[in-house]
């Protein structure tokens, strides 16, 4: 029996005006090198100045993922040569990370710390150009402790990671646009056996991608052993086209990065005052809510995660659950409906409040759930109001006992036969009967009230 | 105009019109700077109605090259100014010209230049001291009464008494280093050398404060420096640092006792005191720089600017190839001893290891100025020696630096004031260091010293 252990490395690009250390704009598509100054190109004399923002940002991370975050913190120089890099260090934390000790979905979270993103390299034929307009762009890393044990279980700790981050407002969770990156270290080892050698999965930037990795990477590692080899440490790439991982580099090809302390930066210092500033102003985060709509209004875990997916849909169910008095019907209609037609026309119209208007429709009795759905799919669109939909086609329900009664009482009239089969004792001809009831109704009987009031006139 | 050029500039500028002075200035430099070589960039076009000042090459300009003395920035024009520079330019100041250096500002006799030997004015065959050897030169040579240097280790102090001015090295922080090309950012501060300390006063009242481009410059107020150099030293406490006078011998130790008569006769309290781990001090700084350097001079990578071998084929050729070209043995000599202080395994034994030695010593100097108002020792072990005569011995030529390099590591102020001149005829100095941000009480200190001994009126 073989055990996987996983823990995944994350870089989340903050969602700055502005760059970590020069006033540079962050943009996503700009002409290359259109975004750059003195600072952000290592220009000789440019010095780097901490964006105040980008920390606020981070510091919201550190408590949406509930880290402990430090006083003092220390940003540290990591030393490579690669063209993408214009000092030839990169500024990132390393022994005095800005926050460690938290936890995501159940998985522990070792450090987040900060730091600036690289320049891209952009090769075409035999040359390779460099766009630095991404250089300096601040980035949290997010290091997760090993506590992941399948790929299934990594999806899920990077579903709720990104979710988090987006209901902070801390990055896009934009994977395409590489705003969200991430890596996986995998190692296998057989029950009750010390854990295995490690290797660093790189370059699994999207959901299926990291399924694919972590899966295909354990399989190797395990066919590895169980041939009788051993695992070497290494750093890895995930090719998508094959599904495969290759060796990027071995450990004897690892960088020495030198890190040392940033002398050109002065320790970042953060007050007690400011955290508690960043905490009171953090929205509820989807982990929460999870619970809260489990709890409060006795939904489902499926239901709940699928509401929370986003914290636009959260907010709107819960707005449309206060409104309608009816969590049970928005979230229904939430789920089903509104995700349904934001996924087939790219957006809903309707608002929460046109929502629980027609909750309240339904609840009132004045229209049944037929009509409901047909104002639903016209109102989507439109925005409309539901009520004025209900007036303008005519489609309120007749809940009326005596106009009831008397159509039921035509249905007997005319179908004497069923009627007659019916009390005979086949009961399965009810519904033929009802069927009539609501023919003669124009469909607009209240479903629940022609049920009765046939059956009762039926003597049965 | 040589008598001109030989007053103070506050006494000079009542005497003729700025135009004719800074005439006067270029003159002079026409004149002599072809037997001394302090420039590497002369502005014949310089304008301003204020100071006419020279800058070391390694602060950066707009209006002329910037070369750090290395070939590998041949050319290089910087897109911005100097925090220093603009703040000089706002008053008016005609910045003359670019002064000659140890390449990067590592060495200590301006021998190590890709652009020439800057001879010392006292006498040719003598090195004028580094690695602000230009700048010391300039004013020596009254060719103009103010240049700008950097200090790491003492590069304005060792080069001002080599050739019997003024240097004064301020607090860490206290001038901005925005736009100063970094040789050790922990250490480097930007100084002044002048003729006389009331210039040196003035100098650093124009380029003084604090600078939001630079994170490590501070915030605390900057006085009127040259408002008490009249009040004299009676009653000031002056501390004469035992390690450091013991190692002294000859002529050099006479020169410094005279001094210290000079300063009882003024009616100074001057006493022994012992700063303990004053001796460490070299070790410590030749680690510190030089890992810091490893990490600052990675831009120079010939990607974006600079030198660029013509023969690199690869990437990695590019690095190495424009690297072996562009940088000179002692550039290299040290980008090796830093890199390897901060290679993994060696770091706590080296980086670690000096940064607490430094912390030792910061404790010390605090100690020491409970009971005194300034410190004392000569600025250099000996005078200018001849050209040549050190280049071979690289650990001899880091030994110049024996008395400057505390004050570095400590990041008090310092000043170099001229104490008269050995028997060969080369200049002697007087270090008075003084506590963080005492500035002015240490130009009042070294002015009293200078009025009474007027070694600054000598002729070279």
């Amino acid at each position: 029996m073989w055990n996987a252990v996983i823990g995944l490395e994350v870089h989340a690009r903050l969602q700055t005006r502005t760059k970590i250390f020069c006033g540079c704009a962050v943009s996503f598509g700009a002409p290359p090198n259109t975004q750059v100054c003195p600072t952000c190109l290592g220009y000789p004399g440019a010095l780097p100045v901490l964006n105040r923002e980008a920390v606020e940002l981070a510091i919201r991370m550190a408590i949406a993922t509930g880290c402990t975050i430090h006083h003092r913190s220390i940003f540290a120089r990591k030393n490579y040569f690669y063209p993408d890099l214009p000092k030839g260090y990169q500024i990132s934390q390393f022994d005095e990370p800005l926050a460690t000790g938290g936890s995501v979905n159940g998985i522990r979270i070792r450090r987040i710390h900060m730091e600036e993103d690289a320049g891209k390299l952009i090769h075409h034929g035999d040359a390779s150009h460099v766009d630095l307009n991404r250089a300096g762009t601040p980035l949290i890393e997010i290091v997760s402790e090993p506590d992941i044990r399948s790929a299934a279980e990594a999806d899920a700790y990077l579903t709720r990671l990104r979710q988090t981050l987006m209901y902070a407002g801390v990055c896009d969770g934009n994977m395409e646009e590489g705003s969200l990156r991430c890596d996986a270290n995998v190692s296998v080892h057989r029950e009750g056996e010390p854990l295995g050698t490690r290797t660093e999965v790189k370059n699994v930037n999207s959901f299926r991608f990291l399924r694919a990795a972590i899966d295909f990477e354990i399989a190797r590692q395990i066919q590895v052993l169980e041939a009788g080899g051993t695992i070497v440490q290494e750093t890895r790439l995930f090719d998508p086209n094959s599904g495969e991982t290759r060796v990027m580099r071995s450990k004897e090809e690892a960088h020495d990065y030198r890190y040392f302390p940033d002398p050109d930066l002065l320790p970042l210092e953060i007050e007690e005052e400011w955290i508690d500033d960043v905490r009171t102003a953090l929205p509820e985060l989807p982990a929460a809510r999870v619970a809260r709509y489990q709890n409060e209004h006795g939904l489902s875990a499926t239901d709940a995660e699928i509401l929370v997916t986003s914290r636009e849909i959260a907010e709107y169910f819960d707005a449309a659950a206060a409104a309608s008095g009816n969590a049970r019907a928005a979230a229904n209609w939430v789920r089903n409906d509104v995700l349904r037609i934001q996924n087939e026309r790219g957006a809903c119209r309707l608002s929460a409040e046109g929502l629980a208007q027609l909750i309240r429709l339904i609840d009132a009795g004045t229209i049944g759930s037929k009509a409901a759905k047909e104002i639903f799919d016209e109102i989507a669109t439109t925005g409309e109001d539901p009520r004025a939909v209900v007036e303008r086609k005519g489609l309120a329900q007749v809940s009326d006992p005596a106009v009831i009664r008397e159509a039921a009482a035509k249905v007997i009239e005319r179908n004497t036969t069923q009627v007659e089969q019916y009390r005979a004792g086949k009961t399965q001809i009810f519904g033929f009967l009802v069927g009539q009831l609501m023919k003669e109704t124009r469909g607009k009987a209240n479903a629940e009230m022609a049920n009765a009031i046939l059956k009762e006139m039926l003597g049965g | 105009m040589s008598e001109l050029l030989a007053l103070p500039w506050h006494e000079a500028r009542a005497e003729v019109s700025p135009r004719e002075y800074l005439d006067a200035c270029l003159d002079a430099i026409a004149a002599r700077d072809g037997a001394i070589r302090a420039f590497l960039h002369v502005n014949r076009d310089a304008a301003g109605d204020g100071l006419p000042i020279a800058v070391k090459d390694n602060i950066v300009t707009t209006d002329m090259p910037t070369t750090c003395a290395s070939r590998i920035l041949s050319g290089f024009r910087s897109p911005f100014d100097a925090t220093v520079i603009s703040r000089l330019r706002a008053q008016n100041a005609a910045i003359v010209g670019k002064t000659n250096l140890d390449e990067f500002a590592m060495g200590s006799s301006t021998e190590h230049s890709a652009f020439g030997v800057t001879r010392n004015p006292w006498n040719l065959d003598c090195v004028a001291g580094g690695s602000s050897g230009g700048s010391a030169a300039a004013v020596a040579a009254r060719m103009v009464p103010a240049a700008l240097g950097s200090e790491t280790g003492g590069s304005v102090r060792q080069p001002a008494a080599l050739c019997g001015v003024v240097g004064v090295k301020p607090t860490y922080g206290r001038v901005s280093r925005y736009g100063l090309v970094a040789f050790a950012s922990g250490l480097d501060q930007i100084g002044v050398v002048t003729k006389t300390v009331r210039e040196s006063a003035d100098v650093l009242g124009m380029i003084a404060g604090h600078d939001p481009m630079d994170s490590t410059s501070s915030t605390h107020p900057v006085d009127d420096y040259a408002s008490e150099l009249e009040e004299g030293v009676r009653g000031l406490r002056f501390g004469v640092v035992r390690e450091a006078i013991e190692q002294l011998t000859g002529e050099v130790r006479e020169n410094f006792d005279a001094a210290l008569a000079v300063l009882r006769g003024a009616g100074a309290a001057v006493e022994e005191v012992s700063v303990p781990s004053i001796s460490y001090a070299i070790a410590v700084y030749y680690i510190v720089a030089n890992a810091e350097a490893s990490a600052n001079l990675s831009r120079f990578d010939g990607i974006r600017y600079g030198h660029r071998s013509s023969s690199a084929r690869t990437l990695e050729d590019v690095y190495a190839d424009s690297r072996a070209e562009g940088f000179g043995a002692e550039v290299k000599r040290r980008i090796m001893l830093g890199t390897f202080a901060l290679s993994s395994g060696y770091y706590d034994a080296y980086y670690g290891r000096a940064q607490r030695v430094r912390a030792r010593l910061r404790h010390d100097f605090s100690e020491a100025f409970r009971k005194f108002d300034f410190l004392l020792t000569p600025t250099t072990p000996e005078p200018a020696f001849p050209v040549g005569a050190k280049t071979g011995d690289p650990l001899s030529m880091y030994l110049s630096d024996i008395f400057t390099a505390p004050a570095n590591l400590v990041g008090i102020p310092a000043i170099a004031v001229p104490s008269g001149f050995a028997r060969n005829g080369l200049p002697l100095s007087l270090q008075i260091m003084a506590p963080h941000f005492a500035e002015k009480a240490m130009f009042r200190a070294a002015a009293a010293y200078e009025r009474e001994t007027q070694f600054w009126r000598e002729k070279r």
